[in-house]
């Protein structure tokens, strides 16, 4: 075993022992801890907790390979991820800490005095959710295949193991205490590394400020920005800085996306019904974002610095002398490393033994290549998640470094499947089972229920980690859509205007997710089989036809339908009854807010 | 509570929500996104101005904008007397 396998077994080891500690020491015995961990949270390991819960194997391993490849433009992730909070804490959070129940669905079953309301929720949450957790089975699998030296599918069943053990024992409360050690783990696994490229490259240890620092590379004084820019426009790529993903329209609507699905997620919103009191869920939504944006504005500077340090050592010297470039034979062992795995993929196109790596998309440096006697780029792949993964061997950092980020890598994805198998598991215990079918249901059988329903949850992500569908890419995208344009507008209409009734709100959430769904299909393919795509460029309806908005912007668009058709449609019928007014009347004001309850 | 006063209470919570989320909209959308071409000829150190709004500063001002509207509303539910015992 090598030096590098054993520090990875040791903390990767080490890490489960803790997990499946909490897991003994934090059973659940009543289903109000099975679902809001009785309901005691404090508000910082809330946040904590929360920020784990969201930052799943996306954020942490492949974020800041979007951002290093997309520039300025993959701030929609930055600011959409972060900014659904602000929302969250605003208009949701503290308003559902008072309903006081267990789940979302059954707060819009109850608001909308409709089963039928309730069991839509139901069916967008399990969607949005599902998709969502099969992004997370398959970090799992990777991160173990890449590192552990296991296979793919058995790294998916050891890592649903570990999460079985503590999400049937301890429900959320089990689930609650592991995402905070969780937490720190991740955290810990992507500063660290950070930290040290950014002394490295700027002489700065934070990497927040030394990504607006100066370059000491080559004494010249300039900005590590303005370096970047330099390097990857002298290759004919896109200006870092000004680079933007589509059209500034489509960023604007991308970003406005992701935070109303950030904010609509039903594993996100359930966390902050573990609080006390409905100020501890306005905190907690705070406390949630402090410890996210740690992790947040860390990941441009990673992002950047990752993609520099990539191009600086494959173009050695100046660019179009035959020197300039790095001769294949030289390469560093992280670069045979990583080739091994398929993330990095190198074709000697021009047979000189040296690799170029350039835009040959771009006509006019295209042309100048020609005359250098390039024939074409080189890095025929260069996977985004190469940059979190791959960047404490490209900088050189001892074993444990690399260790921890494994360790990190299967905190966050671990933490958010959790999450949301509990949201999934207790919409189907609480909302269909004794909510729709046996309301007269004992708490012992009902937690009993709970459990089974985990047990069945875990099996199917297993199943669908373990034979993704080949949809699993565009998933995440998705989920954010699907909770964006129905759960998000039923949920702050249901508060903010009394004047929302049961068909107005049905009638919205339907709306909403079929406008969704039809945009996505029509791009991506029904249920995303590939050749069922429905684009009619002879209608007009060509590739993003509307406004130039691409299908995993169109949440906003959906939620958007969703508000106008819920508003219109409830206009022209018949107000709530007056249980109802009062319901939301008693909604708004904090006092009065018990621990969450089944009743 | 009499209704006029829910009423109020209820006003003055929605009067603070609009601000904050103006801010909130300023400095992503406004700063981040719309302005961004403008702002980035003015450097903040290696930085330009738009630039860090778009990957930086729009997240500060979100972290702020929730505490003080936690610091606001436990303030507004005293003074009309709705906070939790």
């Amino acid at each position: 075993m090598t030096e590098l396998e054993l520090w990875t077994y040791g903390i990767v080891g080490f890490t489960f022992v803790l997990y499946i500690g909490i897991a003994i020491w934090a059973r659940a015995k009543t289903t109000g801890e099975f679902y809001v961990a009785g309901g005691g949270v404090h508000p910082v390991a809330n946040g904590m907790a929360t920020a784990a819960d969201w930052m799943s194997a996306a954020s942490f391993i492949s974020m800041a390979g979007m951002i290093a490849f997309g520039g300025y433009g993959g701030s929609v992730f930055l600011m959409g991820w972060t900014g659904g909070y602000v929302l969250l804490a605003l208009l949701l959070a503290p308003y559902l800490r008072k309903f006081g129940k267990f789940t979302v669905p059954e707060f819009i079953g109850d608001r909308y005095y409709s089963n039928s309301a309730r069991v839509v929720a139901v069916v967008c949450l399990i969607l949005a959710s599902v998709t969502y957790v099969i992004g997370q089975m398959t970090g799992i699998g990777v991160a173990f295949s890449r590192f552990l030296g296991i296979s793919y599918e058995m790294g998916i069943i050891v890592g649903m193991g570990i999460v079985a053990v503590y999400a049937i024992m301890g429900g959320m409360k089990g689930i609650t205490y592991t995402q905070i050690v969780q937490y720190v783990v991740l955290i810990l696994a992507y500063t660290i590394p950070a930290i040290f490229i950014a002394l490295t490259l700027t002489g700065m240890p934070i990497p927040q400020i030394g990504l607006g620092g100066t370059y000491l590379g080559d004494g010249s004084g300039i900005s590590l920005l303005g370096k970047l820019d330099q390097v990857v426009t002298d290759l004919g790529f896109k200006e870092y800085t000004t680079q933007v993903m589509g059209s500034s329209l489509n960023m604007f609507v991308y970003t406005l996306s992701l935070m109303i699905g950030t904010a609509g997620l039903p594993h996100v919103i359930i966390r902050f019904f573990t609080v006390p009191k409905v100020r501890d869920a306005r905190y907690s939504a705070g406390w949630a974002l402090v410890f996210i944006a740690l992790l947040y504005t860390t990941a441009p500077a990673v992002g950047a610095m990752a993609r520099l340090n990539l191009m600086d050592t494959i173009q050695i010297g100046p660019v179009g002398e035959e020197t300039g470039n790095l001769v294949y034979d030289e390469r560093p062992d992280w670069f045979k490393r990583w080739e091994t795995t398929g993330l990095l993929k190198f074709e000697d196109k021009n047979g000189d033994g040296r690799v170029q790596y350039y835009n040959d998309t771009n006509p006019e440096f295209a042309a100048k290549a020609e005359e250098f006697g390039w024939k074409g780029n080189e890095m025929v792949t260069v996977n985004n998640d190469i940059m979190v993964l791959a960047n404490p061997e490209i900088a050189d950092l001892p074993a444990w470094v690399i260790a921890l980020v494994v360790a990190g890598g299967l905190a966050a994805a671990l933490s958010t499947a959790a999450g949301l198998l509990l949201a999934i598991s207790s919409s189907i215990s609480h909302d269909l089972l004794k909510g729709v079918m046996m309301p007269r249901i004992s708490e012992k059988n009902e937690l009993m229920a709970g459990r089974l329903s985990m047990i069945g949850a875990i099996v199917l992500a297993g199943y669908l980690g373990l034979n993704p569908p080949g949809f699993a890419a565009g998933t995440v995208a998705l989920a954010f859509g699907l909770a964006a344009s129905s759960i998000f507008p039923a949920i702050m209409l249901g508060i903010f205007s009394k004047r929302t009734n049961n068909i107005g709100a049905i009638a919205g959430m339907v709306t909403g997710i079929t406008v969704t769904l039809l945009y996505v299909f029509q791009h991506k393919g029904i249920f995303f089989v590939k050749g069922t795509e429905f684009l009619m460029p002879e209608l007009g309806m060509g590739a993003n036809w509307f406004l130039g908005i691409t299908p995993e912007a169109f949440g906003a668009i959906g939620a958007l339908a969703n508000f106008t058709v819920a508003i219109l449609v409830a206009s022209l019928t018949a107000p709530p009854p007056e249980h109802i007014q009062h319901l939301v009347e008693d909604v708004r004001i904090p006092r009065g807010a018990g621990t969450a309850t089944a009743h | 509570m009499t209704p006029d006063k829910r009423a109020d209470y209820w006003r003055a919570n929605l009067r603070l929500l609009t601000i904050l989320l103006i801010i909130w909209f300023i400095v992503s959308y406004g700063f981040g996104i719309l302005l961004v071409e403008p702002l980035n000829a003015i450097k903040l150190g290696g930085y330009p101005l738009g630039f860090w709004f778009a990957q930086q500063g729009s997240i500060y001002v979100f972290v702020v904008l929730i505490f003080i509207y936690a610091a606001l509303m436990n303030r507004l539910d005293k003074k009309f007397d709705v906070e939790e015992d």
